[in-house]
């Protein structure tokens, strides 16, 4: 238990996947300018990890490896993330009309997001259990909604601020997630 | 469109990672020495011209309503090539790269490409197109490598360039230094593409 711990805070705050891993930079730059939709993504983000991350591994044990085609890994991962994407969205939409309106827009985005395939791989290449994997997936996906959050909050900030004009837009943006990404280095050496 | 004009789009006026911001999670994350840079530029290169080309000549097949699973399906098979080729003939670059090879299938400047051009358009365009925009990133990453390695690390592609007084500052090769740098680059091509295009207005 105190394994999946670690691996829960880990992957939230020490080795958070936008700003140290480098994983889900498009959604995070694409759709961080309001406070409410950045909340919505992360919401849908968590859904789709967690149950990638378990997806996933069924797939790679239970069905790759038994029958030796660790070579189709990528393309694999890829239909099956795509397909739980969409599987996702009608089940949504079918069960809570309410939250489909909240999440819809943000659904198709999340196949491209390398945040999913990424978290799924690196449960491989980590080799962790299920259990393990699944939280590595919640907390990965927990670190990306606290960080868009933020990054959020700090750009509706901007709106209103008088910068210089070289700052404007995205170059802005990806300087202050510089900064932000200073204080997440901070945790570093946190755990091991 | 002519060849050399979409040949051209693709390294200056709409380039990947300074023009369209596609990509930008490769680009910060294996940026760090300019061989990483150039290797993950090739290897994207190669996905690119590939993907467009099977894209263009499957274009007529592929019904509309699944343009989008067909397509990654398309894609993840070229990457599985790069993957398995990187792994058996350049061992270190595949070791240092890491997961970022099959992340490659979801980077969106190869989805991008394939589903806004290379769909619509003819097999030997599509295939320019996927160099330009291949050689347009793989340059883009190199320079971002090069300031990030030589200020981080004061070596260049390995070999030492900075005086041995230098003090490396390591915060260019964490991944604060990525975003930074890339911010910094930006403003930097957004400043010259203003001037160029106030005196192409002013010439007019």
């Amino acid at each position: 238990m105190e394994n999946v711990f670690v691996i829960l805070v880990g992957s939230i705050l020490v080795n958070n996947f936008i700003m140290s891993r480098f994983l889900g930079i498009c959604p995070f730059l694409g759709v961080s300018k309001q406070l409410g939709t950045a909340v919505g993504m992360g919401m849908a983000v968590t859904f789709v990890m967690a149950l990638a991350s378990m997806f996933t591994y069924m797939v790679q044990r239970w069905l790759l490896e038994p029958l030796g085609l660790g070579f189709l890994q990528t393309i694999s991962f890829i239909l099956v993330i795509a397909v739980l994407v969409q599987v996702v969205e009608m089940m949504i939409k079918k069960l809570s009309y309410g939250l489909y309106k909240a999440l819809g827009v943000y659904l198709p985005l999340i196949s491209t997001n390398c945040a999913v395939l990424g978290v799924a791989l690196l449960n491989m290449t980590e080799n962790y259990s299920l259990l393990e994997s699944v939280m590595n997936g919640v907390g990965g996906a927990l670190g990306f909604t606290l960080a868009i959050t933020l990054f959020a909050g700090l750009r509706e900030r901007f709106e209103l601020t008088d910068m210089p004009k070289w700052m404007h837009g995205f170059t802005g943006a990806l300087i202050t997630a510089g900064l932000m990404s200073v204080a997440f280095l901070g945790f570093q050496g946190f755990i091991r | 469109m002519k060849l050399g004009k979409t040949f051209g789009h693709g390294i200056l006026g709409e380039n990947p990672i300074f023009r369209q911001m596609l990509g930008i999670c490769p680009a910060l994350a294996v940026s760090t020495t300019v061989f990483d840079g150039l290797g993950m530029g090739i290897a994207t290169t190669f996905v690119l011209v590939f993907s467009n080309l099977a894209t263009s000549l499957l274009r007529k097949i592929i019904p509309e309503a699944i343009r989008i699973p067909s397509l990654a399906l398309v894609i993840a098979a070229f990457v599985t090539v790069v993957q398995l080729v990187a792994e058996a003939f350049v061992p270190a670059l595949h070791q240092s790269l890491g997961i970022f090879i099959p992340l490659i299938a979801v980077n969106c400047i190869i989805f991008g490409r394939a589903e806004g051009f290379a769909f619509r358009n003819s097999p030997l365009q599509s295939v320019v197109d996927g160099l330009g925009m291949g050689l347009g990133f793989t340059l883009s990453l190199a320079l971002l490598a090069a300031f990030r390695e030589v200020l981080g690390n004061g070596t260049f592609l390995g070999a030492q360039v900075m005086p041995a007084s230098f003090e490396p500052m390591a915060i260019f090769i964490s991944p604060p230094g990525g975003f930074i740098m890339l911010g910094l680059l930006l403003a930097a091509i957004n400043l010259i593409v203003r001037k160029l295009e106030k005196r192409a207005a002013a010439k007019v």
